[in-house]
């Protein structure tokens, strides 16, 4: 019983510092409509300037300045993002938003590891609440208590704030309408701005009173934020009390989840934010979204058919890749493996975000299963590659059935979240049944069988299925399901009102998706002879998005380019670079900020308008 | 026999009795007209209509079968075709795609994965712009349409089903007086080669009284008046709710 209680004070005490991260999103999400991903990593760089603070500052006053200080320096470093990125990506859909706050991560995280090294460091006691003191005779950290005390204490600030001061009369009208706000007359920019540096304040504070609580490091960013997510989305987006109740039930249900299912621990934070997403789509407190936002992958130019100049390009394209083995070194020909099965990936995702308008946040699950169904089958059934590579994929395909049945019936950014949601289950599950899939020394031995053990004839396994795969992919985009998967994208209404059934199309588009994804997992794996639950982070997810976005959403041709150019740099600067991660952030960033139609739709959009004016314009001088 | 037949339908949003107790019916080859001032009620009505929401009370009969309740999908194979007071069209694809994909859920071909949904059902999809007169923009991207444009490729879509019903939610918004009259007179020929029965909703009391067989006036959710253009014309009860009943005039008058 007493050991019940200290669980449940240990559950309060995490609650207040997620609530005080969650908070801050909340917000944020309700006036600008931005999810921002970089919450997680602002609160870790509040953790680790407090750390430097208060070990330099002189104690006792060093480690409560430091609280404070650290605080509003890194909300001064968000107000500086805020008005360099995020003002120009306010009108974007919300991928490229989500992309760009990744992006920003993605740089926090190396810029950390530069200036205070990889190792973990451990912050000092607060003094003067060092001490723990018995509570049912068992003993309680006294600094937990004030922990404690600071959820109820922000939430109650943040109510007087939004109901006491004009500034928050602003930004609780801004939350149920900001175009109505803009009309009369209140200066969007800055409330923006002074929105979002709020919100990042109380992510660094958030961050700031973990350091005597646990270790500093810099992978703390994605821990946090997966869980700010979930919490988030459980309690509505921007809906601060609702992330105040998300938090303590996560929080607890983390604190005896770990006791009653140690095994599933992990699982159970995702599986109720499924639960509550099916049966409360906008979250507990949460309402729906009046603002539908415009899909992306919607474009003025109609996709049309490769002509005979494209079709011949290409022709030659597969038949000099079906060549390379011939003239190529082993390493060229093993990393044009990776590209072509990273291709696919980026097809597939392509196929339900840009042509299915359902934007995936956890496209990698479907990856990753068909890499493990692979895999298990290897290991426990001893089948043959080529029995593997045919089976592997309907682990993917039955993943993306079951969860896509959930996934279909949100939409926008909670769709986004979910796809999240379900990837980060299917990472635990993998990760934490040891007995089966070997947790996190993953499964090793998947080779190739004896015929195709030579890189050289695996390679032509993977280019047929990739091949045939990318062809099959552009050939559902222009059949009948094709345009219906577009046409509930462009207009449910109208989609509805001619027979077709939204949720089906959507359904079945996610299933084929998954399907494709699977396939070039399992080539994967074979190719790599192993598979570890890396496959399936959410940093695969975000390249494949990536790998996307650079192509160009639009196109049908352009996640191709984009997953060659992309994987192709990666591999190159991995190898060349120490601090690869802080060079694609601010490559994402750019990305997203200065040209959102991608490599593909830049060379529609800009240059092939041009060469045909050019052309036509030399005809006309000609005749 | 009457294609729609409604009968006391109700709904409320908050308290606010958007429609109340409405009951009418649509003959067959019937041109009726909804009208009413903004707020009237009328794009709710329709909204009920096809499917997109519930009644809280009354049911809605098309040739006799109850289709109370029924989704938009299904209501629309039973033979109801609808367009929008805004228009809802497929904005990444042309003219002609959009007719193509009402025509490929027609025949119940949206499933297939392997044909090229470019090439089927042409000559039907052109056919019908042909009939609304897009036929010449049959190449173009729907995103850059003009919005007249637009409300002529929505019939088009409404028509890919060789419809018993049309629901047209004021068809002529946004369009030139111009072309109100031809989109118009092209219905009326619609109604009278095809033998389908249309109801309106309309703003533009030319279009009405020039080309409705009967109207009926919604005012506050309430039927207030209904019969040939000439009588509703002459109603009392309508000049009042269109024109204001000229009290304070009269007030000042005599004064």
């Amino acid at each position: 019983m007493d050991f019940l209680v200290a669980q449940f004070l240990n559950g309060l005490a995490s609650a207040s510092s997620l609530f005080l991260v969650a908070s801050g999103l909340s917000i944020i999400f309700g006036v600008t409509r931005i999810v921002n991903f970089a919450h997680g990593a602002f609160y870790m760089l509040g953790a680790y300037i407090a750390y430097t603070l208060a070990t330099t500052i002189p104690q006792p006053f060093g480690f409560w300045l430091a609280l404070p200080l650290s605080a509003l320096v890194v909300a001064a470093i968000g107000a500086v993002v805020e008005m360099t990125v995020l003002r120009r990506i306010y009108a974007a859909p919300e991928l490229f938003q989500l992309l760009a706050t990744f992006g920003i991560t993605l740089m926090v995280e190396d810029l950390v590891v530069m200036i205070w090294g990889p190792e973990d460091l451990l912050g000092p006691r607060a003094p003067g609440l060092e001490g723990a003191i018995p509570i049912m005779g068992q003993l309680f950290p006294t600094y937990d208590l004030l922990v404690i005390a600071m959820g109820p204490l922000v939430l109650l600030g943040l109510w007087l704030l939004f109901h006491r001061t004009r500034w928050g009369v602003l930004v609780r009208a801004a939350t149920q309408d900001r175009t109505m706000v803009a009309a009369l007359g209140v200066n969007q920019k800055w409330l923006f701005t002074s929105v979002f540096t709020l919100g990042i304040f109380l992510a660094a504070l958030g961050g700031a009173l973990q350091i005597p609580r646990e270790a500093v490091h810099h992978a703390l960013d994605l821990q946090i934020i997966v869980e700010v997510f979930v919490i988030v989305v459980v309690g509505g987006l921007g809906n601060v009390l609702g992330a105040f109740l998300a938090a303590v039930l996560i929080a607890e249900l983390n604190a005896f989840g770990i006791l009653l299912f140690p095994k599933i621990s992990l699982v159970l934070m995702f599986l109720v934010m499924a639960v509550v997403l099916v049966v409360r789509p906008w979250g507990l407190l949460g309402k729906p979204d009046a603002e539908a936002r415009a899909s992306i992958g919607q474009a003025i130019e109609p996709l049309r058919r490769m002509g005979p100049v494209s079709l011949a390009v290409s022709g030659l394209l597969v038949a000099a890749l079906a060549a390379l083995p011939l003239v190529a070194g082993p390493y060229l020909v093993i990393v044009t493996m990776e590209l072509l099965i990273f291709a696919l990936f980026a097809a597939s995702l392509h196929l339900m975000m840009g042509v299915g308008g359902m934007v995936s946040f956890g496209h990698a699950a479907y990856f990753g299963l068909g890499a493990y169904g692979a895999a298990l089958l290897v290991r426990f059934l001893g089948v043959p590659m080529e029995l593997g590579i045919l089976l592997g994929p309907l682990l993917a395909l039955a993943g993306a059935i079951l969860f896509g049945w959930f996934i279909v019936r949100l939409s926008g950014v909670y769709l986004a979240m979910l796809t999240l949601a379900f990837a980060q289950i299917v990472w635990s599950i993998i990760f934490q049944w040891y007995d089966v899939t070997g947790g996190d020394n993953g499964i090793l031995g998947i080779w190739p069988a004896r015929w195709a053990s030579d890189p050289k004839v695996y390679y032509y396994i993977v280019l047929v299925l990739c091949v045939a795969g990318l062809v099959a992919i552009r050939r559902v985009i222009f059949s009948p399901f094709g345009y219906a998967v577009r046409a509930c994208r462009d207009s449910t209404t109208r989609a509805e009102a001619i027979g077709l059934d939204r949720r089906r199309v959507q359904w079945m588009c996610f299933a084929l998706a998954g399907a494709f994804a699977g396939v070039g997992g399992t080539l994967y794996a074979y190719l790599k002879g192993s598979v570890f639950p890396d496959v399936i982070s959410i940093a695969t997810s975000v390249d494949g998005l990536v790998m996307v976005l650079l192509g160009g959403i639009q196109t049908v041709a352009g996640p191709i380019v984009g997953a060659v150019a992309y994987k192709a740099l990666s591999i190159y600067m991995t190898s060349q670079v120490e601090y690869w991660q802080l060079i694609l952030g601010g490559l994402i960033v750019v990305l997203v900020v200065a040209f959102p139609e991608g490599i593909a739709g830049f060379w529609q959009a800009r240059v092939a308008p041009r060469l045909r004016a050019a052309t036509g314009r030399g005809w006309e001088a000609r005749s | 026999m009457t294609a729609l037949q409604v009968d006391t339908l109700c709904k409320s949003f908050g308290g606010v009795r958007a429609v109340d107790e409405v009951s009418f019916t649509l003959g067959e080859t019937e041109l009726l007209a909804l009208i009413g001032p903004n707020g009237a009620g009328k794009s709710t009505c329709f909204n009920m209509l096809n499917g997109q929401i519930r009644p809280d009370v009354g049911t809605i009969r098309l040739f006799g079968r109850d289709i109370t309740g029924t989704p938009p999908r299904a209501v629309w194979r039973l033979g109801v075709g609808r367009t929008f007071q805004i228009t809802a069209t497929f904005g990444s694809m042309t003219v002609m795609e959009n007719v193509q994909v009402a025509l490929l859920s027609h025949h119940r071909r949206l499933r297939a994965l392997i044909p090229y949904a470019g090439a089927l059902y042409r000559d039907e999809a052109m056919a019908l712009l042909d009939l609304v007169g897009m036929a010449d923009q049959a190449a173009r991207a729907c995103g850059t349409l003009a919005y007249g444009d637009l409300k002529r490729l929505e019939l088009a879509v409404a028509l890919a089903n060789e419809p018993r019903v049309l629901l047209m939610d004021e068809p002529t918004a946004g369009m030139a007086p111009q072309e109100r009259v031809q989109l118009m007179r092209l219905t009326a020929d619609i109604v009278r080669d095809k033998g389908v029965s249309v109801l309106f909703t309309e703003h533009d009391m030319d279009v009405v009284f020039g080309h409705a067989d009967r109207v009926m006036v919604l005012d506050r959710g309430r039927l207030v008046a209904e019969g040939t253009p000439s009588e509703v014309r002459a109603n009392a009860e309508v000049q009042q709710i269109y024109l204001g009943s000229g009290a304070l005039y009269g007030a000042e008058a005599s004064a």
